[in-house]
């Protein structure tokens, strides 16, 4: 068990996974030479050579497009956009094409694929580099769509996503690749896909989140626990499909949950987790459901100022948790 | 008249069976028409006009290796690399046993991976980067296959087309491109669609050679696909073709072509109707005789009607089919 | 003079921290602004760290191949310029409104339905949540406390003293359960109740009429009741609102018609069901009737002997009684009380007449019912019992 980075998570999950199955390649922009902008697949290049990782020409779609053809006949791509939110041209080739192979065919054909991607803010990368985008895919059956937090889930669950027979988004939060470090075991092991996972017990609120905000809800749960508050903290993990069981539950237990995403308020991901806790929960609700969120502006902005009204952090998230406690 | 197929190493035998494929395909729309104007299926898009070119390449490939990413009016494609009438029929009628898609997909998006005939959408283009991606596939695993892909002048307007052109050129990959080019995107003719005289004029930007050349003739486009497959398993990279042909039916069933084209202007494509000038070809070079081709109208008749019956009364997906196939099927007891 | 502070530098989207490599500067030298002091090398970088202002460098803090987190102080420079004003913004933060609600008698559904689950009077609850309301939590600690039960229990036994001579029956199970659900029922469900006099003299005639005869034939009695249950079964098969039951959220209107019938037995009350009452004839019914309450009085009675109930009929005339007020049979919506048959004057068409009366009592769970349907289905029954001969109520 070693202390890792969440990035170099990123690698040896990566790496391993090459080295277990030759079908596995990379593609994406200076993900060879250069070991990818934030050095993600730094060593790869030279370890598997050129045909395995592949700098592509600048063009998102053809990225996307070209894996999902290399992995129609076998092979396991794992593209890289190098930010999230130059995901957009290729958002026809995910949504037309990766999530409807399987259907469209009749289960004839299928699309092993994996597309990382870096998303998130507070690294003052402004509009462009700073985004959350998994909402745009969230309502796309044949998708999973999958957001670690933790350099333990990373590698789980990245090798249980280019394992997956079906096209998988792995989103990694840019500023969480070289802040959160966490134990990581050396052998190889597979986290399930659609599974949350409780990241800390409590009987008085439910926090639901993930990604880096999984961190702030933690950090702040410590926080209210030395004032008798305890916060249950569910790390959604893959967030869709959602697993609707662990919502449930965790919900249905303490009858006060907050829900917490980076990205904007509405149609996120946490409106969807309120519609299930609202449509299964009703009678074991204790306070309304709560939604803590980015603003409903385009993105997030350049100035500190701006950024930091915008990035969630722990202060905002304890401050909301201990509202819904004393509601 | 000249025997031209000889030259290219093309049997008799060959070139009848590319005739009959052309007439199969051609006999197989006219029926969906029909059933179309008769309320039995809802919808038809179509390929006539087009035959020659598809014949023509679909013979030049190999057809035991070869992955083709058709587009929606190639029918012929897909009936030489060996989805059959009945195939066809199934999907026209969207009944269960479709194989392309199980009632899934509107008519004319094929897909059967034992043939290798690579599943497609509706927005258009979308198979171009596929098709590089396939032919990543082949070179990484040093295989000899060539991936095929064919789409529309319009279509060659679209990000996919260049993006995936481009990225096939820069590695050099097995892919062949092939453009039918019937002078129609729905209602716009080819000149508003295109700022360069050809479709082909576009390969140069993308480091590979490109041909325009008589789509009506399957001899000329065989030879020019056959040359492509060639270069392509050789490790010299795609190559872009350009066909020239005539849309002689509407866009779709759904389309009145009377409002945006002269019926003139029909009839006069019509007399080049490559099933017109082929069937000339084959009868004056003795490939085909009277007898034979009595035979095959008549064999392809009898074909054409029992798969319409087969399909007309095979039944339908059930309800609840609705829910299958979005992911993996999870094995039957297996773990969470 | 000022003493200036420069911190490590983020150098890079996702860095966090750096290494200085090599310090270009030492304690003592004079920088310009934007002359390189350090050399700094982070994940994605290898870059010189400008300095940030003019002056000597006052003190190195960072050693060389130290790792630091950005923002951490490096070095300090002693300047002639007069510190930066750094504007530090005030941030507005907007006074929550100090309105004080109450909000003790706003509850939650949670809090709603532990509270009724427990039996727990929310009127009696402090709340501890924002402007008093009352948390899960509040009556999760309650429950947790065994608080509610220990209540009772206490003021029982404060007012049941026991003298000399007196007798303690301890509880037995049966006793329990039913006295629980006597408690709950009562407490539960808000009990309506109606009465209506019904003239049986044909009823008797008639069945006084068949008494000796089904005896010999079927060997056991033709009672009253069975004709009474028929009568009730039939009007419920018409209005199908009394054969419900409240569902916390719903009502559920049931379909099959099963009467639940009270048969004392050595001091315990059983309630056999008499399945589907509607399809059965007089005779079918007064069979199970007998039978049931032959397997009560032998202690036979069957799990579903005793289950599916819709509708309660109690044959409270068998002690005497001419008006009682039944607890509804939990979780059914309605009881009939069937009372005594007794001879009474009546004055019909302006004469006095001797007939045969009963009176029928109803209550009925007011969340389900109401007055108006009740009194329907009441008169229904009135009539099918006053018009009751062998055409209308065949025993057969």
């Amino acid at each position: 068990m070693a202390v890792m980075s969440y990035i170099d998570a990123v690698t040896m999950a990566l790496r391993e996974e090459m080295e277990r199955d030759q079908s596995v390649f990379i593609l994406g922009e200076d993900v060879g030479k250069k070991g990818g902008v934030f050095k993600a697949t730094a060593g790869l290049y030279e370890q598997f050579g050129e045909s395995r990782v592949l700098d592509t020409p600048l063009a998102e779609s053809a990225i996307a497009g070209v894996a999902i053809g290399a992995a129609m006949v076998g092979k396991r791509p794992v593209a890289e956009m190098q930010f999230a939110d130059f995901i957009m041209p290729a958002v026809n080739q995910i949504i037309s094409e990766a999530a409807k192979i399987r259907y469209r065919s009749n289960n004839d054909w299928n699309c092993p694929l994996v597309i990382r991607a870096p998303y998130g803010g507070g690294i003052h990368g402004a509009l462009y580099h700073s985004q959350s985008v998994e909402a745009i895919f969230a309502n796309q059956p044949g998708l999973k769509i999958v957001m670690p937090s933790t350099p333990y889930d990373v590698k789980g669950l990245l090798k249980a996503a280019i394992r997956d027979d079906d096209p998988v988004l792995f989103f990694e939060h840019k500023k969480a690749y070289r802040l959160i470090k966490g134990d990581v075991p050396e052998e190889d092991y597979e986290l399930p896909i659609g599974k949350a996972d409780v990241k800390r017990k409590g009987e008085d609120i439910t926090v639901i989140t993930y990604g880096l905000c999984v961190h702030f809800a933690l950090q702040a749960a410590e926080k209210l626990a030395k004032d008798g508050i305890e916060a249950e903290v569910v790390d959604l993990r893959t967030v869709y499909p959602l697993d609707k069981e662990a919502i449930i539950e965790s919900a249905s237990k303490t009858g006060k949950v907050l829900l917490v995403t980076e990205d904007n308020k509405e149609g996120s991901i946490i409106s969807e987790v309120a519609a299930i806790i609202a449509e299964h929960c009703l009678f074991d609700l204790d306070a309304p459901i709560q939604r803590l969120a980015g603003p409903d502006v385009p993105a997030m902005p350049y100035a500190p100022t701006m950024e930091k009204y915008f990035m969630m952090n722990p202060e905002k998230v304890e401050k909301a948790m201990r509202e819904l406690a004393e509601f | 008249m000249e025997n031209r197929h000889e030259k290219i190493g093309l049997t008799d035998e060959t070139v009848r069976k590319m005739y009959e494929t052309m007439l199969l395909a051609r006999r197989l729309d006219e029926r969906m028409w029909l059933l179309n104007r008769s309320g039995k299926i809802p919808f038809v898009v179509s390929g006539q006009g087009q035959e020659a070119a598809q014949v023509g390449a679909a013979f030049a490939l190999d057809r035991n290796q070869d992955y083709i990413l058709p587009y929606y009016r190639d029918a012929a494609v897909v009936l030489a690399f060996g989805m059959t009438v009945k195939d066809l029929m199934l999907a026209a009628f969207a009944k269960a046993e479709d194989p392309n898609s199980g009632g899934r997909q509107m008519p004319g998006h094929f897909g059967q991976k034992k043939n290798r005939i690579v599943t497609g959408s509706s927005p258009v283009t979308t198979q171009v980067p596929h098709a590089v991606g396939i032919a990543l596939a082949a070179k990484m695993d040093k295989k000899e296959y060539v991936s095929f892909v064919t789409f529309g002048e319009g279509s060659s307007n679209q990000g996919d087309f260049h993006e995936g052109a481009n990225f096939a050129g820069v590695h050099k990959l097995p892919v062949i491109f092939l453009c039918e080019n019937n002078q129609y995107a729905i209602s716009v003719p080819a000149d508003k669609q295109l700022a360069s005289v050809k479709v082909s004029d576009r390969a140069i930007g993308y480091g590979m050679p490109g041909y325009t050349i008589d789509g009506n003739d399957p001899i000329e486009v065989y030879r020019y696909v056959q040359e492509a497959a060639d270069r392509a398993r050789r490790g010299e990279g795609p190559t872009l073709i350009e066909t020239m042909m005539y849309r002689l039916t509407p866009h779709t069933s759904d389309d009145d072509d009377r409002s945006y084209r002269e019926m003139e202007e029909v009839e006069k494509a019509k007399l080049s109707d490559p099933l017109l000038t082929f069937r000339k070809y084959v009868k004056e070079t003795g490939v085909l005789t009277d007898e034979q081709e009595q035979q095959m109208e008549h064999a392809i008749q009898q074909i054409i009607n029992e798969a319409t019956d087969y399909a007309e009364q095979a039944p339908y997906p059930r309800q609840e089919q609705t829910l299958d196939f979005v992911y993996a099927e999870k094995e039957q007891g297996g773990a969470v | 003079m000022a003493i200036q502070r420069v911190t490590m530098p983020k150098l890079g989207e996702s860095v966090t921290e750096g290494t200085i490599t090599k310090w270009l500067v030492k304690v003592g030298d004079y920088v310009n602004k934007y002359d390189p002091i350090a050399e700094v090398l982070t994940d994605k970088v290898n870059a010189e760290i400008p300095s940030s202002f003019t002056g000597v460098i006052q003190d190195i803090i960072a050693k060389e191949d130290e790792t630091l987190s950005v923002d951490d102080v490096i070095c300090t420079i002693n300047t002639e310029e007069i510190a930066e004003v750094v504007e530090k913004q005030e941030e507005t933060v907007q006074p929550a409104a100090a309105v004080s609600t109450d909000h003790r008698a706003r509850y939650s559904p949670a809090v709603l339905k532990l509270s009724q689950q427990n039996g727990i009077d929310l009127s009696n609850v402090k709340g501890t949540g924002k402007g008093g309301r009352i948390t899960r939590k509040d009556i999760q600690a309650l429950i947790d406390a065994g608080v509610q039960t220990k209540q009772q229990t206490k003021s029982q036994q404060d007012v049941v003293r026991t003298n000399g001579g007196d007798t303690i029956i301890p509880l037995d199970g049966i006793r329990q359960t039913v006295a629980a659900n006597m408690v709950r029922t009562k407490q539960e469900v808000p009990h309506a109740w109606m009465m209506i006099e019904v003239d049986v003299t044909k009823l008797v005639q008639y069945r006084d009429s068949i008494k000796q005869p089904f005896k010999e034939n079927e060997g056991f009695n033709i009672t009253y009741f069975a004709f009474f249950v028929k009568a009730v079964a039939r009007a419920l098969k018409e209005f199908p609102e009394m054969n419900a039951m409240w569902a916390g959220d719903h009502i559920v209107r049931k379909k099959e018609i099963n009467i639940s019938i009270a048969v004392a037995a050595d001091e315990k009350l059983f309630v056999p069901v008499v399945k589907q009452a509607d399809e059965k004839s007089v005779k079918g019914i007064a069979r199970d009737v007998n039978d049931l309450a032959k397997k009560a009085r032998s202690g036979s009675l069957r799990q579903e002997d005793v289950t599916g109930g819709t509708f309660t009929v109690n044959n409270t005339g068998s002690f005497g009684s001419v008006q009682s007020m039944g607890i509804i049979n939990y979780p059914q919506a309605a009881i009939l009380q069937v009372e005594s048959i007794v001879k009474r004057p009546v004055i019909i068409d302006g004469m006095i007449a001797v007939r045969d009366m009963v009176n029928l009592c109803l209550s009925l769970d007011h969340r389900v019912l109401d007055g108006l349907i009740c009194g329907r289905f009441m008169n229904r029954v009135k009539e099918l019992l006053e018009n009751a001969s062998e055409e209308t109520l065949p025993v057969y």
